[in-house]
C-alpha cells in the first residue's frame, strides 16, 4: 500500500547557515494518526513547511500518497490540508468568505463550495459566526477555522502544527472527539504538539524528532513498554511514619498523608498494596507522578542531546 | 488541476480582489475621484483658462486624458501592492501558497483585481470629466488598448513592489518618489514640445510618456510620440514585468522559505 507521507533523507539549511533538518527518513500509513514530537526548534515545523511547500528543501524526497513533491507538487498538494501554527488567514474577512475562497483555490466550482462550506461551518460549531469578520472570533474559532479551512477540498492527508495550543479543555476535547471522526472516516492525521497527553490519547505512531534528526519513530505502546521506571503517588488514610518501607520497592514518604512508589519494570504494584494492606494503610486514592510519555519524552532526548 | 480548475481558481482570487475593494469603497474609489474634480476644476477651469490652446485644444481638453491615465496608473498599482503586500503581512498569502493553483493563476488573479479596478476608477472619473469638457474618442480601439495594457503594467509593477516590501513604508515608496514623480513629468499636464529639446529627449525614458501620449492620441489624436512606438514600449514592459513577476512567484522569492 503506498504511504500517505513518505520521506527519505531530508536536509534543510537556511540561508543563514543553520541546519534545521539533517537528512530524516519518516513513513506515515494511510488511516493512521501520527504525532511529530520534538522540543522548539527541533525541526517540526521545517518538516511540515517543506511538505506544504511554504519551504524548500535543501536535500531528499517527499512523497504525499505516493506523488514525488518534485514530479508533481501541484497533485501532491490536493491530497494535503494543513493546519499551522499560526493563523494565517485575512482577519478582515467573513468566516464563510475564507472557506469558500479556499474552495475556489483548489478548483471547486463555487455552487460546490459553498455546500462544504455550510457543512463545515455545522461541522465545525461555526454556523451561527458565518457572517463575523475572522478577527472579532475568540482563539478556539479561529483554529476550528482553520481545521474547516484545511478540510474543505476533502484532503486525504490532514496535518496539524500544535492545533490546540491556546484552546481551553472544553473546545480541546471537542475537537479531540472531530478529529477521530475524521480519522475513523480514512483521512490520515499528522499532529504536532507540546501536550504529550494528547499525543497519547489520540495518535497511534509517533516519531520525536530533535537537533534535525529522527530519535524514535514506534508506536506508541511500544515505546511505553520501553519505560523501566513509573512513579506512583498513594494518598493513604490516617498518618504515615517516615520510616514507612517495603522491601524491595523503592519508597519514599512525601507527607503524613501521601507515599510515592517507583515501580520498576517487572515489579508489581500489588505487591506494594498487599504490605501496606499488612501495615494497617489504606490507600484511598492512586495516581500517575507525572505524564509517562513526557518521561519517556525527556527520557529520548537527554539521550540525544 | 485541469483548465476548469484553473479558471475557477482565477475566478476565486479576482471575486477576492474586487470585493476588497468594494468594501472599501471610501479608500479606494472615492479618492480619486476627489482629486481629479480638484484638478479639473483647479488646472481646467481656472488656471487652464488662462494658459489658451494645447496642441489645438482647449488646456481642459487636453490635461483629461492624461488625468485619466494618472488615475488608471496608480489606482491599479495602489489595488495590486496593497492587496498582495497585505496578504503577504498577515500570512494569508499562505492559503494560495499551499494550494495547487499555478503560479500564473495568481498573478494573473491579482492583476484581473488591479486592472478592474483602474478600469472603474477611469469610468468614475471619466464621467466627472463630463461636467467640465467635452471628451472626443478619436480611436475608442486605441483607447481600450492603452487602458487595459496600462492597468496591467501597473498592476504588475505593484506585484513586484508587494513581495520585495517588507514594511507598509515599502509599499507607499515607490508611489511617492518613482511614480507620482514620473507621472507628472510624463506630460500629463503639458506637451513636450515645451521643453527644451535636452529635456525632451529625456523625457524619451520615461514610461508614463508613451502610457499618456499613446492615450491621449486614442483621445483626441494627437501625441508627442510615435505611437507604434509607444504601444511597442508598453508592450515591452508588460512582458518584461510579468515574466518577473512569474519568475518570483515560481521561485517563490520572499514569499518561501
Amino acid at each position: 500500500m503506498t504511504a500517505a507521507l513518505q520521506i527519505e533523507g531530508l536536509k534543510k539549511t537556511y540561508d543563514n547557515g543553520f541546519v534545521a533538518l539533517q537528512g530524516i527518513d519518516l513513513t506515515v500509513e494511510p488511516g493512521d494518526f501520527f504525532a511529530l514530537l520534538g522540543p522548539n526548534g527541533a525541526g517540526k515545523s521545517t518538516t511540515i513547511g517543506i511538505i506544504s511547500s511554504l519551504v524548500s528543501k535543501s536535500a531528499g524526497k517527499v512523497s504525499v500518497h505516493g506523488v514525488d513533491i518534485d514530479q508533481n507538487f501541484p497533485l501532491a498538494k490536493t491530497h494535503l490540508g494543513l493546519v499551522p501554527q499560526e493563523f494565517n488567514f485575512n482577519v478582515f474577512e467573513k468566516v464563510e468568505d475564507i472557506l469558500t475562497n479556499q474552495a475556489g483555490y483548489y478548483g471547486i466550482p463555487r455552487n460546490d463550495a459553498l455546500r462544504r462550506t455550510e457543512h463545515f461551518l455545522e461541522r465545525l460549531g461555526l454556523t451561527e459566526k458565518r457572517d463575523t469578520r475572522a478577527r472579532m472570533l475568540s482563539g478556539g474559532m479561529k483554529r476550528r477555522l482553520m481545521i474547516a479551512r484545511a478540510l474543505i477540498h476533502s484532503p486525504k492527508l490532514l496535518i496539524l502544527d500544535e492545533p490546540t495550543a491556546g484552546v481551553d479543555i472544553e473546545m480541546r476535547r471537542s475537537m479531540y472527539d472531530f478529529l477521530r471522526e475524521i480519522n475513523a472516516a480514512g483521512t490520515t492525521i499528522i499532529l504536532t504538539t507540546h501536550y504529550l497527553e494528547e499525543a497519547e490519547a489520540l495518535c497511534r505512531n509517533m516519531a520525536i524528532i530533535n537537533h534535525g534528526k529522527i530519535v524514535t519513530n514506534r508506536s506508541i505502546k511500544d515505546l511505553l513498554r520501553d519505560l523501566h521506571k513509573e512513579v506512583f503517588l498513594l494518598d493513604c488514610a490516617g498518618q504515615l511514619d517516615s520510616g514507612l518501607n517495603v522491601p524491595g520497592f523503592d519508597l519514599e514518604v512525601l507527607d503524613d498523608h501521601t507515599v510515592q512508589v517507583a515501580i520498576e519494570k517487572g515489579q508489581d504494584l500489588a505487591e506494594v498494596f498487599a504490605a501496606l494492606h499488612q501495615k494497617n494503610i489504606a490507600v484511598v486514592s492512586m495516581r500517575n507522578e507525572a505524564n509517562r510519555l513526557e518521561q519517556m519524552f525527556v527520557n529520548l532526548l537527554e539521550q540525544t542531546a | 488541476m485541469n483548465r476548469y480548475e484553473q479558471y475557477v481558481a482565477f475566478m476565486t482570487i479576482m471575486r477576492k480582489e474586487i470585493r476588497r475593494y468594494l468594501r472599501i469603497w471610501s479608500q479606494t474609489l472615492l479618492p480619486s475621484a476627489i482629486t481629479m474634480s480638484l484638478y479639473y476644476v483647479i488646472f481646467g477651469n481656472l488656471i487652464g483658462s488662462r494658459i489658451g490652446t494645447m496642441g489645438g485644444f482647449s488646456y481642459m481638453e487636453f490635461v483629461v486624458p492624461g488625468l485619466i491615465m494618472m488615475a488608471i496608473v496608480t489606482n491599479s498599482y495602489a489595488n495590486v501592492v496593497a492587496s498582495f503586500f497585505g496578504a503577504k503581512f498577515n500570512n494569508s498569502v499562505e492559503e494560495l501558497l499551499v494550494s495547487p493553483i499555478p503560479p500564473y493563476i495568481i498573478l494573473c488573479g491579482y492583476v484581473a483585481g488591479g486592472v478592474s479596478r483602474g478600469i472603474l476608477v477611469a469610468v468614475i472619473v471619466t464621467a466627472v470629466s463630463l461636467f467640465f469638457t467635452r471628451l472626443p474618442i478619436y480611436s475608442p480601439l486605441l483607447v481600450i488598448l492603452v487602458v487595459a495594457l496600462t492597468s496591467i503594467l501597473f498592476s504588475l509593477l505593484g506585484f513586484i513592489n508587494a513581495v520585495f516590501a517588507n514594511t507598509f513604508d515599502d509599499i507607499n515608496i515607490v508611489p511617492t518618489f518613482v511614480l507620482t514623480p514620473l507621472t507628472y513629468l510624463g506630460g500629463v499636464f503639458y506637451s513636450l514640445d515645451l521643453l527644451p529639446d535636452f529635456w525632451a529627449a529625456v523625457s524619451q525614458a520615461n514610461p508614463l510618456v508613451y502610457v499618456v501620449s499613446a492615450f491621449r492620441f486614442g483621445m483626441l489624436g494627437v501625441s508627442d510620440v510615435n505611437i507604434a512606438f509607444a504601444i511597442g514600449m508598453i508592450l515591452l514592459c508588460v512582458l518584461a514585468a510579468f515574466s518577473y513577476s512569474l519568475h518570483l512567484l515560481r521561485t517563490g522569492k520572499r514569499l518561501r522559505t
